[in-house]
């Protein structure tokens, strides 16, 4: 996204809400769902518009986990490191995903496809361990699993191993 | 419209949606239905039902969760007669078979039929409430989870939403107050305070101006209550939240809700645009002359916003850091001004509460623990999923029957209650009744609910271990004992895990923790050392095998193990090299296997594989 489209988008949002410090994480988090993550430029607008100083706002930013200065790739993949999915081996997913990837949990493949998080649990415990890719969450995900759902999205993955993959078993 | 005619109208529309003679379908598609293919499975009913024209005679609706997430996908059908039938592990392929067999021609799919919810029996289909994973429940909390389709809020009001609160506006605000008292109810968000007390402190708080919030930022994690309430049922914290902030003299509302839980908000913002639409919300609430409205407001990922005055300053629009009490909320909360703050479960009780009287809800529980409470039981049972029981009943009931064991290969180790603020329960304590005082004498908590179930293959070590990088990457930095008594625990437990634990390493983690607990800020590095010190307390012998003979005795932490092959067990099926991520398993088919050591990296994905017990840990 250009320069131009950024200004565009954060005006955009600054445009729903009052100046009030109280509208400051929710217009970060519009801003960010508008343009993918915080640049620079819109931190300085949104400071300004709100009469706060870029430190005071970009301190804001940094303390929470959901605020990003840079765009996540085509397929965000989030593993759950919530306690029941540690328990069921969610960091053998994260392994596996590093390995496939080759990248590092907090970074984006050199082409743009996938970023790799971890989140601490999506509240659907009960199926764990979870992943989510994009917005689709999945549960009972095993390493095979791994395997099939970034071959699925174009990634690196051998789809005749990933077939032969069993169901999770009947409850 | 006055209140009768509402619940007049929301009557029959219930009254449709149950009727006898109109084939019905339930999908439980909240996000534990969804990670499972629930929408998947909506899709294929629908295509189904309209490939054979029955879209228009078949009632198609989604619901919350009822709990039994192990089983998911959910769904209930039901055709022209009077039976319900619960089916479990649904998948888009089988939906032709239950249109085909149970809708059109009466017969329900036995095989895989989990229960009769309702109607007449079913030869080797036990009744629901019959079913191990139910008949120890009550459900208050999760009355209409799974029941009613949570986007519509005549269902609510047809099953008594709304009289608790209609009970309330014609009763003295202190009268209100009093009611909440008598019931005894405590707040389920973690600490049990009264809250009874805490809202007349809130009230007789001076100022014009208060405000009420629902904490709805459910932090911690492995526990999913208060997602699955508010997906289920959003108009029940609702209808609590409104009472509270009549009881206390409040006009504005907020629910603060974790980011992480879309579903969660898309339901609380159609709930409140429902109940303005109907006189609940906004000017003069069912002619009451009471005023009020509700803001929703999402975190942004941060564990420590839960605490209350971390989440106000996130409100206002600040890093959540919390501050010292006092002055507590009730004096000086949000914006400066008399706040009260609650649990969505405390909340939702005190509107069933309010429906149907004190003494009912005292009625369940024990002498000081009254009610029931939900548990979200996870980790290493067979049936895992969102529970409501009555306080005091034992911890063995629910793991044992409840949550159906642990399975057969493996020993039932210990529950881990309120995740990263709570402790360990270990298996000697399965008797324990499970209510506020008797957790707490064992050196745990209740929490607001999280249950995670630990077996032998779970190393208490590595346990404590995770929970410190958790609070540890959490901590917000305010105060020196938590920033660094988080690190100095992680750092210590690290060394022990990858064997490089020293004979004092147990004295130090006890003195830091002991110090974090009595010094810290807020609650969270005031408990934060709980995992580790009841850990130690309880597995001190696992501590030692770490630190002394540089050995894991779970199989757990991968510098002090290694797997190898019984080649009298081997069969040399071949199925753990084709688990193994990383090609290290050698051997022909029908020829007993090796593991190359060499590059082996210790995942233990072979011995989860193999069927034949023939990979061991040492
Ligand atoms: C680190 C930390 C995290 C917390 N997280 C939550 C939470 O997720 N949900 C919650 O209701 N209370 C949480 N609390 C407790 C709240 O501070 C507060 O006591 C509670 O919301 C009061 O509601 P109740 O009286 O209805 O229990 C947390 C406390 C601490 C110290
Ligand atoms: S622990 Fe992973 S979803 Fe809760």
């Amino acid at each position: 996204m250009g320069c131009a489209d950024v200004s565009l988008a954060v005006e955009k949002v600054l445009d729903r809400y009052e100046r009030a410090r109280h509208n400051l994480i929710p217009i970060l988090q519009d801003t960010q769902e508008a343009i993918g993550c915080l640049p620079e430029a819109a931190l300085a607008r949104i400071a300004a518009y709100l009469d706060l100083s870029a430190n005071d706002v970009f301190g804001v930013v940094t303390f929470y986990s959901q605020f990003r200065f840079r765009p996540p790739g085509a397929h965000h993949i989030k593993v759950c490191e919530g306690t029941a999915c540690h328990v069921r081996g969610s960091g053998l997913l994260v392994e596996e995903l590093t390995r496939k990837l080759g990248i590092e949990v907090g970074e984006t493949t050199g082409d743009g496809k996938f970023s790799l998080e971890r989140v601490a649990c999506f509240g659907s415990c009960a199926l764990a361990p979870v992943v989510v890719v994009g917005d689709k969450v999945h549960g009972r995900v095993t390493t095979k699993r791994v395997g099939k759902l970034i071959g699925e999205h174009g990634g690196p993955n051998d789809p005749s191993e990933a077939k032969s993959e069993e169901e999770p078993a009947e409850a | 419209m006055s209140f009768e005619q509402m619940t007049s109208r929301a009557q029959s529309s219930w009254e449709a949606f149950c009727c006898h003679d109109r084939p019905r379908i339930l999908v439980g598609v909240a996000t534990c239905g969804r990670a499972a293919g629930a929408l998947e499975v909506v899709e294929a009913f629908k295509a189904e039902l309209s490939k054979r024209s029955l879209a228009e005679a078949v009632t198609l609706a989604e619901v919350g969760c009822n709990g039994l997430c192990f089983a998911e996908v959910l769904v209930e059908v039901k055709a022209t007669d009077a039976r319900r039938i619960l089916y479990h592990g649904v998948t888009p392929a089988m939906v032709p078979r239950l249109v085909e067999g149970h809708l059109v021609k009466g017969e329900p799919y036995v095989p895989r039929a989990l229960a009769v919810v309702e109607g007449p029996e079913l030869d080797g289909v036990p009744r629901l409430e019959a079913l191990p994973a139910i008949e120890n429940q009550v459900r208050i909390v999760l009355r209409n989870c799974g029941v009613i389709d949570p986007t519509r809020i005549d269902h609510y009001v047809a099953r008594g939403g709304y009289s608790g609160l209609r009970r309330a506006l014609a009763m003295a605000p202190e009268a209100v107050i009093a009611e909440i008292s008598a019931a005894g109810l405590r707040g389920r968000g973690g600490a049990g305070f009264p809250t009874g007390i805490k809202w007349s402190r809130a009230r007789s708080a001076p100022g014009d101006e208060k405000y009420v919030i629902c904490n709805a930022d459910e932090g911690d994690p492995g526990a999913f209550m208060n997602r699955s309430l508010l997906e289920g049922d959003p108009y029940s914290v609702l209808e609590g939240l409104v009472i509270a902030g009549y009881a206390i003299g409040a006009r504005s509302g907020y629910v603060y809700v974790r980011a992480e839980y879309p579903l969660a908000v898309a339901r609380l913002e159609s709930a409140l645009a429902r109940m303005t639409e109907n006189g609940l919300l906004g000017r003069n609430i069912l002619g009451s002359g009471f005023d009020f409205s509700i803001t929703i407001k999402k975190g942004a990922g941060a564990f420590v916003c839960g605490e209350e005055t971390a989440l106000m300053a996130s409100i206002e629009g600040r890093r959540g850091m919390p501050r010292s009490r006092p002055p507590y909320p009730a004096v000086s909360g949000l914006f400066g001004k008399p706040t009260n703050i609650n649990n969505v479960e405390t909340l939702a009780l005190a509107a069933a509460i309010l429906q149907k009287g004190a003494a009912w809800f005292a009625g369940f529980g024990t002498e000081k623990s009254k009610g029931t409470k939900t548990f979200a039981l996870a980790g290493k049972v067979e049936r895992t999923g969102l529970i409501e029981i009555p306080l005091g009943l034992p911890l063995s009931t629910i793991v044992e029957r409840i949550g159906g064991g642990v399975g057969k290969r493996r020993t039932f180790k210990a529950v881990q209650t309120c995740g990263p603020s709570g402790g360990c329960v270990p298996a000697q304590f399965l008797d324990l009744p499970v209510d506020y005082e008797h957790l707490a004498k064992v050196g745990s908590i209740m929490g607001s609910g999280g249950m995670v179930v630990m077996d032998d293959e779970s190393c208490m070590v590595d346990v404590a271990r995770y929970f410190l990088t958790f609070t540890e990457a959490e901590s917000c930095g305010k105060c020196v004992p938590c920033r660094m008594g988080t690190q100095h625990l992680l750092r210590i437990l690290t060394e022990i895990t990858q064997g490089r634990g020293t004979e004092s390493h147990l004295e130090e983690l006890k003195k830091i923790g002991d110090t974090m607990q009595k010094a810290s800020l807020c609650g969270l590095g005031q408990t934060a050392p709980n995992p580790v010190l009841t850990t130690i307390k309880y597995f001190e012998d696992e501590y030692r095998a770490h630190i002394q003979e540089k050995r894991c005795p779970a199989g757990v932490c991968r510098k002090l193990i290694q797997f190898s092959i019984d080649r009298d067990k081997c069969t040399g099926c071949r199925v753990c090299a084709a688990a193994c991520p990383v090609a290290s398993i050698t051997g022909e088919k029908k020829v007993p296997h090796a593991i190359v050591q060499e590059t082996c990296i210790r995942c233990g994905a072979c011995r989860r594989a193999c069927t034949f017990d023939a990979v061991t840990v040492r």
